[in-house]
């Protein structure tokens, strides 16, 4: 396997995950899992609430630890990591939270310098002001600059999340629900930003999301996860286009609700 | 997301959540400890941290401290009284307050305060995600958010309880002035009259080791909060009733162990 994973690397290989299995208790969330995913590709991983898509890709960045399986991060198995090498490669990780988690005691400011401040110390506080200038520039939301979180929309938390992701010029980007909670036009405005985000930072991107809209314009191939393990991979068409009773499911009740 | 758990009882549920609790706070403060001397150090945050423990705390203290000192000396005085030895009631004061009173109100009121101020933010902190997003930003937040509070406690602890003890002296030095107009000069010679190297000693060890009672048990309790804003509240008043208790228990060990000395 070993060979065949360096082969991958040289083709461009990212991130791979095999035979991946994690439980909280009785609960077997992810049931051997594999996934490749290659450089500047966006990978969607659909599936219902309480599956596990989350829990996938908090162990890519290493926030959990999996009980079994590998996970390959740029070379790197996340799991076997020191603390001090898995801050290295979260600088080139980034992950956008599904309820933004931004820092609600500072400014949208403080917020994009805090990881700044400390992974890049050799930035002078001018340069700190105009890498926070030009990646709110890039979400759109400069104005917001001086504002507290607490006075910002959700859609426009969600977009000052991903530019404190973006700060750090992560290679890796990992979404998690990121059009959750907000209106459709708002949805559609957060979706154009992943694909921006990849154009212009040349990102890879995982995309967690239940919403096939989000899917679809995002996402060059999808990963349908139902109970534990990914019942189809391809691109959007080609796992829609299986007779698999789940599959159909799932897009009947996405288009119905 | 709610997880079922089946870990395998050893001696009874109870039991083996004391013990693991037990462990895991241990392992806490055993990383505080490899945190706090390595650097980077994070300077701004333990110097804002220590302007949110000690100069925010300082009215509620100044007030509690007046009371403190005024009250004991006002219930002190008739028992003194019957036996003729109301101009003791300086020295009795002093040693009161500095043995004792001054350390444990200090501590009781910041753990109230300070403490369940450290548990609710921290707990806030994890329940909404911000510090697993600390962690994926390549940011330690054990080193921002812990080691800078559980310092700022130590160090800010010992110089309130310094300034409780003189707010209470004056409280009792107003009550004493009142009532047998005393001068501030000879009721201060008869205060410190008793006052041995050791009192003050025993008790600026007492302030930091409360200090760092309530930092470590509010940081401990706020970061392993769970269960949305339930897990909050319950971290914020947890850090309040054991910080409290753990203070009653290193009162009762610390006193102990000055008076063997003494």
């Amino acid at each position: 396997m070993e060979t065949e994973l360096k082969n991958k690397v040289q083709k461009g290989l990212v991130i791979t995950i095999r035979d991946l299995y994690k439980s909280f208790g009785d609960n077997h969330v992810l049931q051997g899992i594999n996934l490749d995913v290659f450089s500047k590709e966006n990978v969607v991983v659909l599936g219902r609430s309480g599956t596990g898509k989350s829990v996938l890709i908090k162990i890519v960045c290493g926030l959990l630890k999996p009980d079994k399986g590998l996970v390959n991060v740029l070379g790197n198995e996340v799991d076997h990591l020191k603390d001090k090498q898995l801050r290295e490669l979260r600088q080139k990780v980034g992950f956008s939270f599904q309820n933004s988690a931004l820092y609600d005691s500072m400014t949208v400011r403080e917020n994009l310098a805090f990881p700044l401040v400390r992974n890049a110390k050799h930035l002078s506080r001018q340069e700190i002001k105009k890498e926070i200038e030009s990646v709110l520039d890039d979400v759109g939301l400069l104005q917001t600059i001086n504002q507290m979180p607490s006075e910002l929309s959700g859609g426009q938390r969600k977009r000052i999340g991903i530019a404190r992701t973006l700060i750090l010029r992560p290679q890796i980007m990992l979404y998690d629900e990121p059009t959750s909670g907000l209106d459709p036009i708002t949805s559609i405005e957060i979706n154009n930003l992943i694909n921006l985000v990849r154009q212009k930072f040349n990102t890879t991107s995982i995309i967690i999301t239940h919403d096939l809209t989000c899917a679809k314009s995002t996402g060059d191939k999808i990963a349908m996860l139902y109970d534990g393990k990914f019942i189809k991979q391809g691109t959007f068409d080609e796992v829609f286009s299986e007779n698999d009773e789940r599959i159909q499911n799932f897009y009947k009740y996405n288009f119905i609700k | 997301m709610n997880f079922k758990t089946s870990e395998k009882i050893l001696i009874t549920k109870k039991a083996d959540l004391f013990f693991a609790g037990l462990y895991s706070a241990f392992q806490f403060i055993i990383r505080f400890f490899k945190e706090a001397f390595v650097p980077p150090y994070e300077f701004k945050e333990i110097i804002k941290q220590c302007y949110e423990v000690g100069y925010k705390s300082l009215g509620l203290i100044t007030l509690t401290g007046f009371i403190t000192g005024l009250v004991f000396t006002k219930q002190s005085r008739p028992s003194l009284s019957e036996f003729g030895a109301q101009s003791w009631l300086p020295s009795l004061v002093a040693i009161a307050i500095i043995r004792a009173l001054a350390p444990l109100v200090t501590a009781l009121i910041c753990a109230g305060k300070v403490g369940s101020n450290i548990g609710a933010e921290l707990g806030s902190m994890k329940v909404t995600e911000q510090i697993d997003a600390m962690e994926v930003s390549a940011v330690n937040p054990f080193k921002y958010l812990v080691v800078s509070r559980v310092l700022a406690t130590t160090l800010m602890m010992p110089l309130l309880m310094c300034y409780t003890g003189c707010v209470a002296m004056l409280g009792a030095f107003l009550n004493v002035h009142l009532n047998e107009l005393t001068s501030f000069i000879s009721f201060f010679e008869a205060a410190f009259d008793k006052i041995s190297f050791l009192d003050i000693f025993s008790s600026l060890i007492k302030s930091i080791a409360y200090g760092f009672t309530i930092g470590i048990v509010g940081c401990y309790k706020g970061f392993n909060a769970t269960n949305g804003t339930e897990g909050v509240g319950k971290a914020a008043n947890a850090s309040v009733v054991l910080s409290m208790f753990l203070i009653f228990i290193e009162e009762i060990l610390i006193v102990q162990l000055t008076n063997s000395i003494r």
